[in-house]
């Protein structure tokens, strides 16, 4: 075990990746001579040169959809889309070409394509820099979403997406990336779509995942000292959704709290409750909450950017009410 | 058309004719079974273009990659996916090239690196530049070969493509099939520059100009550009000149375009061009022509033979495919 940050357990998993397998290189905007925008490639270039990790122009329809045919090609492409905002432009690719062509092919192609990007809000970026839009992506079949929201899952879920046959899509939220961890660097992959309980408790099930763990779990321990034991699940995947997960620990303690940066409407958190609908509605001893971003893009002011996210004073607010 | 004799194998001048009068024949039934409901969704003829596919692809080798569009018919039976295979896609059957999935727009044959059937104007660019990226990386002496009409460079990825193709000196050769007609939007009406040479060499891509009409012409000038590329000197794009005789697709009602226009095109139609030159340099006898067309008809007769024969997808397999079966 070793203490390092998420960063640093990217940047070990990505060196791992370059080291062991001929066939991964990286690509994306910033992320050599620059040293990525988040400092998470930092090195990486000197290393191992300029053929395995590539600058890219700011395109970045064409060069995701170059990781795509990269894929096809036989390569294993780690593409890193600065900011989840950026990866918009290249949702004509995502969606129409990586979601699709396994299946539209007749199982013929595979895309073992992995895509890294930066997402969340908490850093005064305004409306341009700090959506959760981790949850949109959850709406596509033919990818996979990852959360990961501890260093070593970031270590972990890396190793598993590049193993992966499928295009696999990781929402790193950037406040994570100074955060310190525990990370076992001789651990292999961390299986996919599975889900941790983080906290066990039997009053309450908080259910999260990637930027908003951190609050849960303080909140949870704010709790704590009132009495109130609450027990956090951390998703880690969102698609393939850990549904068993979650509805065994709201068996336990039936009631259950969703914490979600994206915004409330069409949220991933209103995709946990409909699951926990069709399948955990009897367990339950009232209706499922949520505590999620509040409807307005993102503002710069530091005050108006914390009243817009979920806070755990928010999360203690909205248990408190439940009990 | 240069009326010059070109030096060419008689043998070879028939199997020219042979694919592009197999890809008209097999369209032309296509049609037929389109009116009668026997293949539905999109259909995108390429009627009038033939030169374009059977030129180009002569250049390629068994290992280079062809990208192509959702007006791919040409290109497929060019590359040689077997018409059965292609009929029974279009008729939605399990024996189809993508298993009755992706249907006239998405053909898919990996055995033969034919990458598609796109039918996002412009989105198979990117890919194509992933293919040729991965034949860079792993020092394969390939080409990709993307074909994307004139429509394609109003996309900025046409731009993008070109320009990273360019940057990192890839393997790539871009066919744009100029019809002049994106869907049913004239070059002019929505490009302020209309020579597509000028475009690529602004991205750092040289670029020629063909006559999309003389299969001949685009023969050698496609085998030309694939050896340079194929040598490592970086992408090049060739813009072949040519035109779809039928409408966009079958629910193209043509407001946009007049029928003096589509005749004087139909006056350079590629099949009769080229018939009429290799009658002339004594290459070809009506003996030629009746068992080429003969030997057409059959094959698109057992193409929809196949196709009609051919089993549905069970519905149980409906998700098959949309992830890679767990290992476990």
């Amino acid at each position: 075990m070793k203490k390092m940050t998420y960063r640093e357990a990217v940047k070990s998993a990505l060196r791992e990746a370059l080291r062991s397998d001929p066939r991964v290189f990286l690509m994306g905007e910033d992320i050599g001579r620059y040293g990525g925008a988040f400092a998470v490639t930092h090195g990486l270039l000197e290393e191992f040169g300029p053929e395995r990790v590539r600058d890219t122009p700011l395109s970045e329809s064409t060069f995701l959809g170059a990781g795509i045919g990269a894929a096809l090609g036989g390569m294993r492409p780690i593409v890193e889309i600065m900011t989840v905002n950026f990866s918009l432009l290249a949702l004509d690719q995502i969606v129409n070409n990586a979601a699709t062509l396994r299946h539209m092919s007749g199982g013929q192609l595979s895309v073992p394509l992995v895509v890294r990007m930066a997402t969340g809000a908490g850093r005064q970026l305004a409306a341009q820099h700090s959506h959760s839009l981790e949850g949109w992506y959850t709406h596509i079949p033919g990818i996979k979403v990852l959360t990961p929201a501890v260093p070593a899952d970031a270590r972990g879920l890396l190793l598993a997406a590049l193993r992966d046959p499928d295009p696999v899509f990781i929402f790193e939220h950037a406040t994570l990336y100074p955060l310190e961890g525990e990370v076992d660097e001789s651990a292999g992959p961390t299986e996919i779509g599975k889900a941790v309980v983080r906290r066990e408790g039997d009053a309450m099930t908080l259910i999260t995942y990637g930027g908003s763990l951190g609050k849960t779990l303080q909140a949870a321990d704010q709790l704590s000292v009132e009495g109130i034991e609450a027990e956090v699940v951390d998703l880690r995947s969102l698609r393939p959704l850990d549904t068993p997960a979650i509805l065994s620990s709201i068996a336990k303690t039936h009631r259950a709290l969703i914490v979600d940066e994206g915004w409330r409407m069409g949220s991933f958190a209103a995709e946990i409750m409909a699951q926990i609908m069709e399948g955990g509605f009897y367990d339950l001893d009232m209706p499922v909450a949520r505590v999620c971003s509040a409807e307005v893009p993102m503002p710069y002011a530091k005050h108006m950017e914390e009243a817009a996210l979920p806070q755990a004073a928010t999360i203690i607010a909205t248990v408190k009410k439940m009990l | 058309m240069s009326d010059a004799k070109v030096e060419i194998e008689r043998e070879h001048a028939l199997h020219l004719l042979r694919e592009m009068v197999l890809i008209r024949r097999f369209e032309e039934g296509s049609a037929e079974l389109y009116t009668l409901g026997k293949i539905r969704g999109f259909l995108h003829l390429y009627i009038g273009e033939e030169a374009v596919a059977v030129g180009a692809m002569q250049a390629f080798t068994p290992d280079d990659a062809i990208v192509a569009t959702y007006r791919e018919h040409g290109q497929a039976l060019a590359r040689g996916i077997p018409a059965g295979s292609l009929m029974a896609e279009m008729y939605g059957k399990a024996n189809g090239c993508s298993r009755g999935r992706g249907g006239s727009m998405h053909f898919f044959d990996i055995t033969r690196r034919f990458y598609g059937g796109h039918a996002i104007v412009g989105g198979g660019l990117p890919i194509a530049l992933g293919l040729a990226l991965a034949d860079k990386l792993q020092g394969r002496a390939r080409v990709t070969a993307c074909f994307f009409g004139d429509g394609a460079v109003a996309e900025g990825e046409f731009h993008e493509s070109l320009n990273l193709a360019a940057l990192w000196k890839l393997p790539l050769l871009f066919l744009c099939e100029n019809n002049l007609y994106a869907m049913g939007t004239a070059l002019a009406r929505h490009q302020a520059q209309t020579d597509i040479r000028l475009k690529a060499q602004g991205d750092g891509v040289p670029a020629d100009a063909v006559d999309g009409m003389d299969v001949l012409a685009v023969e050698s000038a496609t085998k030309q550009a694939a050896e340079a590329v194929r040598r490592g000197d970086g992408p090049i794009l060739l813009e072949l000149r040519t035109y779809r005789f039928r409408a966009h697709s079958m629910a193209d009602p043509e407001l946009y375009r007049s029928k003096e226009e589509v005749e004087q095109w139909k006056a350079r139609d590629p099949i009769a061009l080229f018939v009429a030159r290799l009658r002339e340099w004594g290459l070809l006898v009506d003996a030629d022509l009746a068992a080429i067309e003969g030997k057409v008809a059959r094959e698109v007769s057992e193409a929809v033979g196949m196709a009609e024969a051919g089993p549905w997808e069970p519905i149980e397999d409906l998700t098959k495919d949309v992830y890679a079966p767990a290992e476990r």
